[in-house]
């Protein structure tokens, strides 16, 4: 059967995948930033999981305001990335489990999670961000990946305690899959951040850095925390965080950290990242 | 009514069901800039591509002048006004440097300096609004 072992949270900045692609990670802007993902890559290369169910938004790319599902899985073959504007990033195309997913998709839907099903889509830098910072430059990316879209642009967003429980369902899902695979789960945005009008540039360390804190500790007090508290706190772009939720609610209740990185700038933003471990792993 | 508890965040709008749809018009233009087909018949006859979109006066109007914060006081959404942003060169950063008056290397010190700090930002009544 399939084992679910850790979970992954990480910021997905677009100009992460930029100081990636035109090779400046080395500056002094930057370097902090990626120093903190070194020891993330050398984890993820001993574990080395078959598959990593990727929980991100999209940001107004693949999905325009014409559709805006709540909850979108990937089931198409492959994901190409997408132009966003500047021109698609220049990382392999994302290949899925593709039977996996439509286990995943029927199993969340009897389980009640009336998840919406994506047989054609292109990623953004919300998904590929994240695979490039646990995984750096590679001709192919060493994992599959199922893609899970949340809706976080247009209000509301998924309360975090729903996020929490189809964590809860996607954990039964996947191990319910019959085939001997490993499988982590991201939880990308954030942290704090404002991208629009007068108040841009918020950032709060000291609430970012509770989140971190009670998302091992409290995952199921932290779940209940209402939007508006994001929206104020970290910033109208900050309520990404619910997604955060999906992954933890999918490990066990008791984790172990693994490793923490925290770092402001990058861009607009604060960058957060964590690994957390299911302790019978 | 609808409850609306985040209408006393400073300098912030929550982009809501009532903004989506103020706002679909002219965020259905901003990701149409997506596409490199699509950016190049707007560049080439700015006025002629936005007759496709039933946008109001206003808003077009704002497109035009690029007034991003009066974009997004029409019900556009930062994710689709930076797509035209992008058309014209401008990032995130820079585009928030223009957003917030406090143009680009004043912005971008900020954020080197650990970005706008919480407090004094919760409340519009911290900022003399109401
Ligand atoms: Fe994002």
């Amino acid at each position: 059967m399939a084992k679910l072992v850790a979970g992954v949270g990480c910021s997905h900045v677009p100009a992460i995948g930029v100081a990636m692609d035109t090779h400046i990670t080395d500056q002094p802007y930057w370097a902090p930033m990626f120093a903190g993902f070194e020891k993330s890559k050398q984890w993820i290369k001993e574990v080395n999981p078959d598959v990593v169910f990727l929980v991100y938004n999209d940001h107004c790319t693949a999905f325009d305001a014409s559709c805006i599902p709540t909850f979108a899985l990937g089931c198409a073959a492959e994901f190409q990335p997408a132009d966003e504007g500047w021109g698609p990033r220049p990382v392999p195309v994302v290949k899925n489990h593709q039977k996996m997913a439509s286990h995943i998709a029927q199993s969340l839907i009897l389980d009640e999670f009336d998840i919406t099903i994506m047989n054609e889509m292109e990623v953004d830098h919300g998904l590929t961000v994240p695979l490039s910072l646990m995984y750096g430059e590679v001709e192919a990316w060493p994992a599959l990946v199922i893609p899970l879209a949340v809706n976080v642009v247009q209000y509301p967003a998924p309360t975090g305690n729903r996020c929490y429980n189809l964590g809860k369902a996607v954990r039964r899902a996947i191990e319910s899959f019959d085939e001997d695979l490993k499988v982590v789960i991201f939880g990308t945005g954030g942290m704090s951040h404002q991208l629009q009008y007068k108040r841009a540039g918020l950032i709060n360390p000291e609430w970012d850095k509770a989140f971190l804190d009670r998302l091992t500790s409290d995952p199921v007090g932290l779940a209940q925390m209402p939007h508006v508290d994001y929206l104020r706190e970290a910033g109208s772009e900050g309520v990404e965080m619910v997604m955060w939720h999906v992954m933890r609610g999918a490990l066990d209740d008791e984790v172990t950290e693994i490793h923490r990185h925290y770092h402001v700038p990058a861009s607009n933003t604060a960058v957060g990242h964590i690994i957390l471990e299911n302790k019978a792993a | 009514m609808t409850d609306k508890p985040y209408e006393d965040i400073p300098g912030t709008f929550v982009f809501d069901a009532d903004r989506g749809r103020e706002g679909y018009h002219l965020n259905q233009f901003c990701i149409s800039m997506r596409l490199q087909k699509n950016r190049d018949a707007f560049n080439a006859d700015e006025e002629a591509y936005l007759d496709q979109y039933p946008m109001t006066p206003d808003q077009r109007e704002a497109v035009l002048k690029r007034d991003w914060n009066r974009m997004l006081e029409l019900g556009g959404n930062i994710y689709y006004t930076s797509k035209l942003a992008a058309n014209d060169g401008i990032n995130f950063q820079e585009l928030a440097g223009i957003m917030t008056g406090m143009g680009r290397e004043a912005y971008r010190d900020m954020m080197l300096h650990g970005g706008r700090p919480i407090e004094g930002n919760r409340y519009k009544k911290e900022w003399g609004e109401d």
